[in-house]
């Protein structure tokens, strides 16, 4: 995740992925795969949910940034996935309110 | 397109079009925008975003409805199964970056390999799957069953539904995935996708990677919380 700062110019094609980097990516997707199995089976109470969710998405954003090259792509490309994140974020939190307010209030 | 004149990192406004040149030989402009085709799939992809994240939600919300059912009916999913799987699709998505990788540095074998590999991998995940589906199948646990309707709570019935409507329609985007790797094959046989020309491979390989992404949800919401 380190040493690549020089490649955020326009021109995507400058940055020519190597084999060995993504195979650690993968190696580390690997392992987050067998901690989320292996803490499902630890019961952390109401924690439980949020504890894989968080894992999911260190392993969503490992995904989105390396493999799909999110994080050599320029501003552009960037500011609209991070505006459909929030669109779906906030529309998470919305439906939260009324739903917590519905079955806990 | 080998004689003519190729903008490939060229992010103006040009349109195709033709004209005469010197010695009023005609010439004939194409346009390519390697910039605008990944933007466009990138859209593509949030409206596949949105399309499960409306089933996201809607998986939320009879969550917190139905916490118990939820935990209930997820006890019944084949952990095993599922964490497969998981490294089944991980695997592909590494498998298919690598296929990109080998392609830039012109090694066409390799990359083609490495469709391959990942085709075998998709062909697996959804394997696995038919196994799967069966499975709750024979135990009379698919929409609409008389199991379901008669002797289960609503919530479990909820859950086993969105299960096959979400897992369903992940695994019909596998076999998207699968067809559309069979076109990049053929074109970089053809040469059509090559070194230079790649941006339909890697596009390939970011609907592959969004297919990854969705079931690295999938797993734990319907595996795993129990």
């Amino acid at each position: 995740m380190s040493g690549h700062n020089e490649n955020t110019s326009v021109d995507k094609h400058e940055h020519v992925p190597s084999y060995g980097k993504n195979v650690m990516i993968w190696l580390a997707l690997v392992a987050l795969t067998a901690l989320t199995v292996t803490v499902a089976s630890v019961n952390l109470g109401n924690y439980t949910f949020f504890v894989a969710m968080l894992i999911a998405s260190i392993k969503a954003m490992l995904v989105i940034n390396i493999f799909m090259h999110i994080k050599y792509d320029d501003i552009l490309m960037k500011s609209i996935l991070i505006a459909c994140g929030l669109v779906f974020t906030v529309i998470i939190i919305m439906y939260s309110f009324d739903l917590f307010n519905t079955y806990t209030g | 397109m080998s004689t003519t004149s190729v903008d490939a990192h060229e992010h103006s406004n040009n349109h195709a079009g033709h004209g005469y040149g010197d010695n009023n030989q005609l010439y004939v402009h194409f346009h390519r925008d390697d910039y605008g085709s990944k933007f466009g799939m990138w859209l593509f992809l949030f409206t596949e975003v949105l399309l499960f994240g409306g089933l996201f939600i809607l998986y939320y919300g009879y969550r917190i409805a139905y916490p118990h059912d939820y935990h209930n009916a997820a006890m019944e999913l084949n952990i095993v199964m599922g964490a497969v799987n998981t490294l089944v699709l991980l695997t592909s998505s590494l498998t298919m970056v690598l296929s990109i990788v080998a392609l830039r540095r012109k090694s066409i074998k390799t990359s083609l390999f490495y469709l391959i590999v990942t085709f075998g991998f998709g062909a697996t995940f959804c394997v696995n799957k038919y196994f799967e589906w069966s499975a709750k199948i024979h135990h009379g646990i698919f929409p609409g069953s008389m199991e379901l309707r008669e002797t289960r709570p609503a919530g479990e019935v909820v859950f086993f539904g969105l299960y096959y409507l979400m897992t369903g329609l992940h695994t019909f985007h596998v076999i998207v995935g699968m067809v559309i790797m069979v076109f990049c094959f053929i074109f970089i046989r053809t040469g059509t996708i090559n070194s230079d020309k790649y941006i339909v491979l890697e596009n390939a390989g970011l609907y592959w990677h969004l297919v990854d992404l969705i079931w690295i949800f999938l797993f734990p919401l319907f595996y795993l919380l129990h």
